[in-house]
C-alpha cells in the first residue's frame, strides 16, 4: 500500500441497527437490544474518500485486502492474507450458448485457500475476532464456511469449533477434519444448527463468525463486487446474478456497488442485482414472485446444500436490494442445477459446485424471459468448487471408457481405423 | 384469556415470567393489554407507528401472523401466542 492503513475509529465509526438506527460501539454484537434488528458496520466515509482512488487500490496487494479501507478491521489484516482477487473470466462460449454478447464468470471456485467465496468473509471475520481478543472461533455452516473457518483457524493458531448438518457432502466433511478443528455434526438441518449456535454463542465467549461477529464477517462479501468492477476496467456491469442462501451475499454486493458509486470510483451505476435459488429451498425467490417483502420459512429439500437455508437471516434485505436495483429473482429444479453445472464445465472449463448450477440455471431463465438482454454486460457469481459436491453430478457425467493396453483395442473402441493416419 | 409466551430478552419486563395471560380480541389489542400489565413491552414489539417490528415474529397457535391478518388477526380464549425475536444470523423460530 502506498499510504499507511487507516486505524481504528478513523475508519470504523461503530455499529448501527439497520432497523431503528440505535448506535453501538464496534464490539462483538449482532442484534439490537431494543428492536432485535441486525447491526451493521458504520464507516467514516469522510476520512476514507480522499485517500481511496483507483490508483491507490491498484497499487495494493493482489488479494481482497487491496480494499482494506472499506473493510471493518481496526488495524492491519492478520488472517487470510491471500484470499480474494480471483479471476473474472470472459465467458464467450457460454455467452454464445445463452445468447449474451458480454458474459463474465467471477470465478471464486479458485479462492484461496478453501475454494469458495467464504475465504473472503472468514479472512475479515478472523482478523476482527483477533482484534476483539478472541482465541476461539466457531461457525454454523452448510459446509463451505466451515471449511474456510477450519483452515484459517489452523493457520492463525486459533481454537476452532465448526457446526454442520449431519447430511453434508463427503468432501465438505473431510475438508473440515483435515485441519483438526472440533467438527460437530448436528442431527438436523442448517436452520437447526444455526439456532443451536445462537444458544451456544450466548454461553461461551467464542467468536461465532456468522453469529456475534456477523456484522464484520458479512462485509467481506463486498469485495466480490469491488473486484468485478475493477476487473471490468472500473465499470459496473448491467447485471450481476447472485446465488442466495441467507441473502447476505446479494445484500452486500448491492452495498459494495453503491459504496463505489458514492465514493466516485465508478462513473455509472445502473447494475441490476438478480437473485438465484434452488426450487427446493426458495423462500426469498418465492416472496419475490408473490410481491411480498416478507417470506415464509421452508424445510429445505435440494441438492444445492450450500444454499439450503430455510429461514434466511437477510431475506428481507435481499428482496429490498433486488427491488431497488430493478433486478429479478428465479429458481431452478435439481435437474436444472445439474444441467447448469455441466453446461458451465463443458463450455468454460469451470467446475462449479451445485450453487454454481443454480446461478447458471437462473441466468439462462432470465435471458430467456428477456429480463437480461443480449447486449448487456452480465456477471455470474460462481462461489464454490465442484470437487466439493461430486455426489450431485456423479450420475450425470458418464463413465471412463475402459480398454486393454492395446492399440488395436483403442482404435476399435473409438472407431478409428489404422488407415486413417 | 389468551396465553402468551415471552422470549428471554423481554422477561425483564414480565418479572421473569416466561408465560403470561391477557384478555384480547385481536393481536393489536393483545399487545395493548400486555403493555398495560407490563409497561414498555409495546415499545419493544412495535415501532413508533405502532407496526409490529420486522425482526419480531408473532405466532398464533404456531402460525406466523404475517400469513394471517397481521396485527388485526383475531384471537379468542384459549389461543396461544408466541413472541419470538428473529435473530439475524441465528433465527429462533417457533414454526
Amino acid at each position: 500500500m502506498t499510504k499507511p492503513a487507516l486505524k481504528g475509529t478513523d475508519k470504523i465509526k461503530g455499529l448501527v441497527c439497520r432497523e431503528c438506527g440505535k448506535e453501538y460501539p464496534a464490539v462483538s454484537l449482532h442484534v439490537c437490544d431494543m428492536c432485535f434488528g441486525p447491526l451493521e458496520v458504520q464507516y467514516n466515509y469522510k476520512t476514507i474518500k480522499p485517500r481511496l482512488t483507483r490508483k491507490a487500490i491498484e497499487a495494493g496487494p493482489k488479494s481482497l485486502w487491496r480494499y482494506v479501507d472499506l473493510l471493518p478491521i481496526a488495524g492491519d489484516p492478520t488472517v487470510g492474507l491471500a484470499a480474494g482477487f480471483t479471476p473474472l473470466v470472459r465467458a464467450k462460449n457460454l455467452g454464445d450458448e445463452l445468447g449474451l454478447d458480454k458474459l463474465y464468470i467471477k470465478n471464486d471456485t479458485v479462492n484461496h485457500p478453501t475454494l469458495s467465496f467464504k475465504d473472503r468473509v472468514v479472512s475479515v471475520a478472523l482478523t476482527r475476532a483477533r482484534e476483539l481478543g478472541y482465541d476461539t472461533v466457531a461457525c454454523a455452516s452448510t459446509g463451505n464456511l466451515a471449511n474456510s473457518v477450519a483452515a484459517h483457524a489452523a493457520a492463525a493458531k486459533m481454537q476452532c469449533y465448526v457446526f454442520i448438518p449431519h447430511d453434508l457432502e463427503a468432501s465438505k466433511v473431510l475438508g473440515n477434519l483435515v485441519y483438526r478443528p472440533n467438527v460437530v455434526e448436528v442431527e438436523g438441518n442448517y436452520d437447526d444448527v444455526n439456532r443451536l449456535c445462537s444458544e451456544i454463542a450466548g454461553e461461551h465467549k467464542w467468536a461465532f463468525v456468522n453469529v456475534n461477529i456477523r456484522p464484520y464477517y458479512a462485509e467481506g462479501s463486498k469485495t466480490l463486487a469491488y473486484e468485478v468492477v475493477e476487473q471490468l476496467g472500473w465499470d459496473a456491469p448491467d447485471h450481476i446474478v447472485v446465488p442466495m442462501a441467507s441473502g447476505s451475499l446479494l445484500t452486500k454486493i448491492w452495498k459494495g456497488l453503491n459504496e463505489f458509486s458514492k465514493l466516485g470510483l465508478i462513473d455509472r451505476m445502473a447494475t441490476k442485482v438478480d437473485g438465484a435459488q434452488a426450487e427446493g429451498c426458495s423462500p426469498i425467490a418465492a416472496a419475490y414472485k408473490l410481491g411480498r417483502d416478507f417470506f415464509k420459512p421452508v424445510k429445505p429439500a435440494t441438492i444445492a446444500k450450500s444454499l439450503a437455508i430455510g429461514n434466511p437471516a437477510d431475506g428481507y434485505y435481499a428482496l429490498k436490494a433486488t427491488a431497488e436495483s430493478g433486478g429479478a429473482m428465479d429458481t431452478v429444479t435439481d435437474e436444472e442445477i445439474i444441467e447448469g453445472m455441466t453446461l458451465l464445465a463443458q463450455t468454460e472449463g469451470i467446475f462449479a459446485e451445485t450453487a454454481g448450477g443454480v446461478t447458471i440455471g437462473v441466468l439462462k431463465k432470465l435471458v430467456k424471459q428477456g429480463l437480461i438482454k443480449r447486449t448487456e454486460t452480465t456477471v455470474a457469481l460462481i462461489t464454490g468448487n465442484g470437487l466439493k459436491t461430486q455426489e450431485a453430478v456423479m450420475n450425470a457425467v458418464g463413465r471412463p471408457t475402459r480398454i486393454s493396453p492395446s492399440l488395436v483395442d483403442f482404435q476399435k473402441t473409438f472407431g478409428l481405423g489404422i488407415h486413417e493416419r | 384469556m389468551v396465553k402468551v409466551r415471552i422470549p428471554t430478552p423481554l422477561r425483564t419486563l414480565t418479572g421473569g415470567k416466561s408465560e403470561v395471560e391477557a384478555p384480547a380480541s385481536d393481536i393489536q389489542a393483545l399487545i395493548e393489554s400486555l403493555n398495560g400489565q407490563f409497561p414498555g413491552l409495546k415499545d419493544r414489539v412495535c415501532d413508533d407507528k405502532g407496526e409490529i417490528r420486522r425482526f419480531v415474529n408473532i405466532y398464533l397457535n404456531e402460525e406466523d401472523i404475517r400469513f394471517l391478518k397481521g396485527k388485526h388477526t383475531p384471537v379468542k380464549d384459549g389461543d396461544e401466542v408466541s413472541i419470538v425475536p428473529a435473530i439475524a444470523g441465528g433465527c429462533e423460530q417457533g414454526a
